[in-house]
């Protein structure tokens, strides 16, 4: 069978996680893969550790990434690095807020955009998808600024992680 | 199907099957991994309201399916317990529009107090259990379940698990259903009214609606073949079948989807194709169980494998029979109040007056944790009455005098009014004190309305009820309400107040949920502004 990827998205509650992986969801379902994604949430207060997983292919069973077998880590805080690198598989790739310089987003809260811009680049997504999907989950006076933080996320990922 | 293709996670999958199948009132309570199938389905156009609790929601929509209407009730697992009364006999009757309750269970219990089991309850109640492996199967178990439920005139469960409410899959839709037929109500006194003299020919009724039901599933119910080898067969159901065939794709493998009544022969006409069979499901051994009491061959999982959800990982353990220890993942942070949230202060005041802190369930449990360590007992909504006034009753004076009763407004409503009406009706030779932490919405579940807040569902406007009213006049001696905001430091003088006198005492503190407030202050102008054009 044609080889599942699967994406784990982490961080803190209230940095945009979920939001993340819903926009990673939806670029791979408008690129026409079967899609799964799933994440355990439903606590409203805030700062506890989140993680969503992402898997698309031609057809994916479990909703859940398999621990150790995570193609791509993408870590939105640097402390929840750690606590999810188990999740990762050798040799898989490990995206951090990092790529990010500091000061260079207009506005922190898209953070979580601007890395799905770096992930963007280790993915064969067409970039008419991201752009669709992004408009699709955020309300519209988000989308200029969101499409920059993307933007950005790709050249910072070209930069640091030579892709 | 029409050809459209969408990504929608169960709930939401729920919420259209039901929009589809012509359902025409959805009633609930909310509770992770539920909620969001009520509100999608109002916002989707559905019309979804709130109970006060998961009793009611499901006494409302028993009627509403009397009088003929398609009807969803949604809840998470530990709402069927508080609506159990009803459905034990609701299986009795004749429902004349189809009845599909939706039981949200957590297995790994990422937001619950517990993970019970509730296709237990399928067993216990005599009720169909229909259990979707993906969002698909919830859109499409939503529409069959209405359709058994209106064949047999009986309420199915549709038993969901948080990696189905809140997992995102595909979806293809269906044509929706067109039915806008007027209703009127049909008598039917010994199919509805459960005296035993019609209770008994009602439960013989419901044994034989059980029976065609299971021939009907051994024919052509929701079960799904994968022809594989010859060594392993695996009965699976839920999101396990999932796993299971990703965990063991050369098996051969039958997902079951009415899990209740079991289709006995198809599985023992599988088991006899294979060497060797075992049964993957999460949670309780209800259905390996049940197949080795058919006489069923069959392994099932070792014990460790109860405890927590399944995933591939532990699927392949449970193929291999691998009971050595599990890594555990690293802990993550655990969530905490958030800054600037009203239940602060409240659990800094009990933790500095070294109270015995008997708690209830909502975000302000988090006030079990450091720096407040200041909650003493925690079992069920509502919960927080009862178990006080129990404390007060035996401990020593100088004890009992340091109880004190923690509970959410949405709790309150849900479950607090009859602890109430005990600590009037039997109060303790010390009296007791009862905090309501008044913070204007159901915080823990995603901020909703409930009837202390005057809004509906859709946030519009209703009546209010007013905690201050009714623990007046249901006789409570000392009945204060304190403004968090402006005055959180009188908190510490009025409970050293209250504790010291030998009456009963309610204390509503108020202030709205930092996340809520925004929100809040928008459904408030949009009501002014509705009510300045109707003038
Ligand atoms: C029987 C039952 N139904 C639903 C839930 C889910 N649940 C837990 S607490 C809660 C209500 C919390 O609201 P509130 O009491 O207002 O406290 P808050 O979270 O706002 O602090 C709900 C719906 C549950 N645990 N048990
Ligand atoms: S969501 Fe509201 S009630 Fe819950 S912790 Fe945050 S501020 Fe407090």
């Amino acid at each position: 069978m044609q080889q599942v990827k699967n994406i784990v998205i982490a961080g803190l509650g209230g940095q945009g996680v979920i939001k993340a992986s819903d926009i990673l969801a939806d670029a791979a379902f408008r690129a026409g893969f079967d899609v799964k994604k799933s994440e355990l949430h439903g606590m409203s207060q805030r700062g506890g550790s989140v993680s969503s997983d992402v898997r698309y292919g031609e057809a994916v069973l479990s909703p859940m990434v398999p621990p150790g077998e995570a193609d791509v880590l993408l870590v939105l805080e640097a402390t929840q690095v750690e606590v999810n690198r188990p999740t990762l598989r050798p040799g898989g790739l490990l995206i951090g807020p990092e790529v990010i310089e500091p000061g260079a987003l207009r506005n922190r809260k898209s953070l979580n955009v601007a890395l799905l811009g770096a992930l963007s680049t280790a993915l064969e997504i067409d970039q008419g998808h991201w752009i669709a999907a992004i408009h699709a989950n955020l309300a519209t006076k988000l989308h200029a600024i969101n499409e920059q933080a993307f933007a950005l996320g790709r050249e910072g990922a070209t930069r640091q992680l030579g892709q | 199907m029409t050809g459209e293709r969408l990504l929608l996670s169960g709930d939401d999958a729920v919420a259209l099957g039901a929009l589809h199948a012509g359902v025409r009132l959805g009633t609930g309570y909310p509770g992770t991994p539920s909620t969001e199938i009520l509100e999608t389905f109002d916002r989707l156009g559905g019309r979804a309201q709130w109970s006060p609790n998961e009793k009611v929601a499901l006494e409302v929509a028993c009627g509403s399916a009397f009088a003929g209407a398609r009807t969803i009730v949604t809840m998470k697992h530990v709402g069927l317990n508080v609506a159990a009364d009803a459905l034990f006999t609701a299986t009795h009757t004749d429902v004349d529009g189809g009845l599909v309750i939706v039981s949200a269970d957590d297995p790994g219990m990422a937001s619950s107090q517990n993970e019970q089991d509730n296709r237990h309850y399928g067993r216990a109640a005599a009720a169909p259990v229909l259990e979707p492996i993906d969002s698909q199967q919830a859109y499409d178990f939503t529409w069959l379940g209405l359709e058994l439920s209106e064949r047999w005139k009986i309420p199915v469960i549709l038993r969901l698990t948080t990696r189905i409410c809140h997992a995102k899959t595909v979806v293809r839709p269906r044509r929706p259903h067109q039915d806008a037929g007027a209703l009127s109500f049909r008598r039917d006194i010994p199919a509805r009214v459960m005296i035993p003299a019609f209770a008994k020919p009602a439960h013989r009724r419901l044994r034989q609606k059980l029976a065609e039901i299971t021939t009907w599933n051994e024919a052509e119910g929701p079960i799904e073949e994968h022809q594989g080898s010859r060594e392993l067969g695996i009965v699976a159901t839920g999101v396990a079948a999932v796993h299971a065939r990703e965990a063991a794709p050369e098996a051969s493998q039958l997902t079951l989807g009415l899990t209740y009544p079991l289709p006995l022969e198809r599985i023992r006409a599988f088991a006899a194709t294979v060497d060797r069979l075992v049964v993957i499901e999460e949670g309780d051994p209800v259905l390996v169980d049940s197949l080795r009491a058919a006489g069923i061959t069959a392994e099932g999982k070792p014990e460790q494998y109860r405890f927590g959800e399944l995933n591939v990982a532990r699927v392949r353990r449970i193929l291999a029979n691998d009971t050595s220890p599990e890594t555990e993942p690293p802990a993550g942070k655990p969530p905490e109040l958030c800054p600037g949230c009203s239940h602060r202060a409240v659990f800094e005041t009990l933790r500095d007056l070294d109270c015995i802190v008997s708690g209830d369930i909502g975000c302000y449990t988090l006030g079990v944790l450091p720096p407040f360590s200041a909650m003493d007992t925690c079992v069920c909504m509502g919960a927080s009455v009862g178990v006080g006034l129990g404390l007060r009753h035996v401990l020593p004076e100088d004890e009992a005098r340091r109880v004190v009763s923690v509970i959410g407004d949405s709790t309150f409503v849900h479950s607090g009014l009859t602890g109430i009406a005990e600590m009037v009706y039997n109060p303790p030779a010390t009296g007791h004190v009862v905090l309501i932490l008044d913070n204007a919405t159901t915080a823990m579940t995603g901020q909703q309305e409930h009837p202390g807040t005057g809004r509906l569902l859709d946030h519009s406007p209703t009546n209010r009820i007013s905690f201050e009213s009714v623990c007046t006049s249901m006789g409570v001696d000392n009945v204060h309400v304190l403004d968090l905001h402006h005055d959180a430091a009188g908190l510490r003088p009025l409970l050293e107040d209250l504790l010291a006198r030998d009456e009963t005492s309610v204390v509503i503190t108020r202030q709205p949920c930092v996340l809520a407030a925004p929100k809040i202050r928008l459904y408030e102008k949009a009501a002014a502004e509705q009510a300045e054009t109707q003038d």
